[in-house]
């Protein structure tokens, strides 16, 4: 699979990456080379292979139970905005 | 030289009154100011809040209180969330980041009583292999060849930590390994390292890079420095889900158990054609140490090793597009302006990143994109499995495997610039057991024709540091590794 300048342009919107024209050329290149060199797994049987999610073995995913254990410090989670409007975030208009 | 004392030593020292906190911690402090400038392996110094944390200590080893690391002055990796205390993950995008909360492991260490030093330079959200792509510049390894000035790289990503610890800039430091940030730099800066196993140190608190594959842990420039670092640093922490609720040994206490009727595997895949000879002889001499110390030497396969890099360029980027999705230029880090959301987002993320994060988060948003799932990152899963089950069945057979750190001694600033994949060849012995989560440790073992340290790695089960720890700690024995870098303090 090789990406063509489009598709580079695609991953970037997805990726919230702004990409100039002149960028595409070089990334579509760098991009390639990396997804060429991973099809080395190609060669690998995994069939019947369950695939390994997270990092942690033969430990169960623990559930705590559904309560509230912090919060209530708005200013705290506010303190490293970029812009804010009293207690919330503030972006540029969204809605007309 | 306060700075020449180990970490293990400067306790004692402390605890029996030959020196303060205050007079230990000058000194550390002294000597950031010296070398730094040379070195760049801080990005931020806290010397105040030092100074505050040393008196603490100096007073409550007046009342003879002593925990662990009460007094002891450390290097924190600037990817730990610090309270109060900028916190940039190497990254422009975190340049304005000051934290409110503390990182569990960085707390667990200020619980136990250890002075913060300052913040450690580090890879750009530790995604590298030499600490080039931090935004706040390169890290100068303070190892130079013989009769060339020319700076090497420290490794990376935990450069800065690595630097630090080698230059006596620092007792010891806290370091992440999510491919091979610890091990790596610890053998290109010729001191000692581990990843402890998955779930033993926290990440809660940690700017996530990829969450299956970060490792929290420590850097110092002995084995047992080491083990009672990550005595601090270990323990269960309700606040993130794959901790482990797992009692924490004595780890300091396994240095000394020696090897004795230990099974030692030797991996054959880790014998690439290319190896360099000198690498190839220090492995062995490693193994005749041991041998000599009475453990037993098996050869052992994991057949699947050569498809560890491949797997974690697939698994690491994935996780990484997912977590740094989060820096929108909204809720915290830098902004860079749009007319609309979407290009607020846009022209934030481009300008906040560097070109190493925004191939890797590319690659991930690639490998995750619909149609391309199972292709990728699917089969990445599916061998990442294969890899763990290499090292499930070795270790029926053996207690700890040992194999080089690193293909290559530490390289020059600029040199493996050129091509993202031959910068991710550095990674091909350490990533396998981020990928399984076993532990490893790095430790000095000998020096290259250039006069450049080299690291030998010891591998163990699960949950089983304690044997890494007594393999690693008979190799620093019989390898009494005595160089020194040429750039340190008072040399």
């Amino acid at each position: 699979m090789s990406l063509d300048p489009a598709t580079v342009r695609r991953i970037a919107r997805l990726a919230r990456i702004r990409v100039d024209e002149a960028q595409v050329t070089q990334m579509q290149a760098e991009l390639n080379a990396i997804l060429g060199w991973i099809e080395q797994l190609n060669e690998v049987n995994v069939d019947g292979v369950a695939p390994m999610a997270g990092g942690s073995q033969g430990m169960a995913q623990r559930l705590r139970v559904d309560a509230v254990t912090d919060g209530g410090m708005a200013d705290q989670v506010l303190a490293n905005a970029p812009d804010r409007a009293g207690a919330f975030y503030a972006v540029p208009k969204v809605v007309e | 030289m306060l700075t020449d004392l180990t970490l293990a030593e400067a306790r004692a020292g402390l605890r029996a009154g030959r020196f303060s906190s205050r007079e230990l911690t000058l000194a550390f402090l002294g000597a950031i100011e010296a070398l730094n400038p040379r070195l760049n392996a801080f990005i931020t110094v806290t010397a105040e809040r030092a100074l505050a944390q040393a008196d603490a200590a100096d007073a409550a080893l007046a009342r003879g209180e002593h925990a662990a690391l009460t007094g002891i002055p450390l290097a924190i990796k600037d990817l730990y969330c610090t309270a109060g205390v900028r916190t940039t993950a190497g990254s422009r995008i975190l340049a304005p980041f000051v934290p409110s909360y503390e990182s569990t492991v960085s707390a667990n260490l200020l619980r136990d009583g250890a002075v913060f030093l300052g913040k450690a330079n580090m890879d750009e959200f530790a995604m590298g292999s030499s600490n080039m792509t931090s935004a706040y510049g390169a890290v100068t390894n303070p190892w130079t060849r013989r009769g060339d000035n020319r700076a090497l790289v420290p490794g990376g990503s935990s450069g800065g930590s690595a630097a630090a610890v080698a230059a006596r800039l620092a007792l010891g430091a806290t370091a992440t390994d999510t491919g091979g940030s610890i091990r790596q730099p610890a053998s290109f800066c010729g001191i000692a390292g581990i990843k402890p196993t998955y779930g033993r140190c926290s990440r809660w608190g940690v700017v996530a890079f990829a969450s299956s594959l970060d490792h929290p842990g420590p850097l110092a420039r002995t084995v047992e420095d080491c083990a009672i670092l990550l005595g601090s640093m270990a323990g269960f922490d309700p606040k993130d889900s794959t901790s482990a609720d797992i009692a924490v040994p004595d780890f300091a206490a396994a240095c000394a158990r020696g090897v004795k009727g230990l099974r030692i595997g030797v991996p054959r895949e880790y014998r690439s054609d290319g190896m360099a000879p000198e690498i190839e002889a220090l492995w062995r001499q490693g193994l005749d140490w041991l041998r000599a110390e009475g453990a037993e030497i098996v050869d052992v396969s994991l057949p699947h090793t050569r498809y560890g890099l491949a797997t974690y360029y697939i698994v690491a980027p994935a996780e990484a597009s997912s977590n740094l999705a989060r820096y929108d230029g909204v809720r915290f880090g830098a902004r860079t302006e749009g007319h609309d959301l979407i290009e607020l987002y846009e022209n934030t993320r481009a300008e906040g990143f560097g070109s190493e994060v925004k191939r890797r988060v590319m690659i991930g948003t690639y490998v995750l994109s619909a149609g391309y799932y199972d292709a990728y990152y699917l089969r990445a899963q599916k061998v990442r499995a294969l890899i763990l089950k290499d090292f499930t069945d070795v270790f029926q057979q053996v207690d700890a495997l040992l194999t080089p750190t690193a293909p290559t001694a530490a390289f020059a600033q600029g040199e493996r610039m050129d091509d993202p994949i031959t910068m991710y060849l550095n990674d091909v012995f350490t990533v396998p057991a981020n990928l399984s989560g076993v532990p490893g440790l790095s430790v000095p073992a000998g020096l290259d024709a250039q006069g450049l340290p080299l690291g030998l790695q010891v591998l163990g089960r699960h949950f089983d540091e304690e044997t890494v720890f007594a393999v690693g700690a008979a190799i620093e024995r019989a390898a009494g590794f005595p160089a020194l870098p040429s750039i340190r303090a008072g040399a």
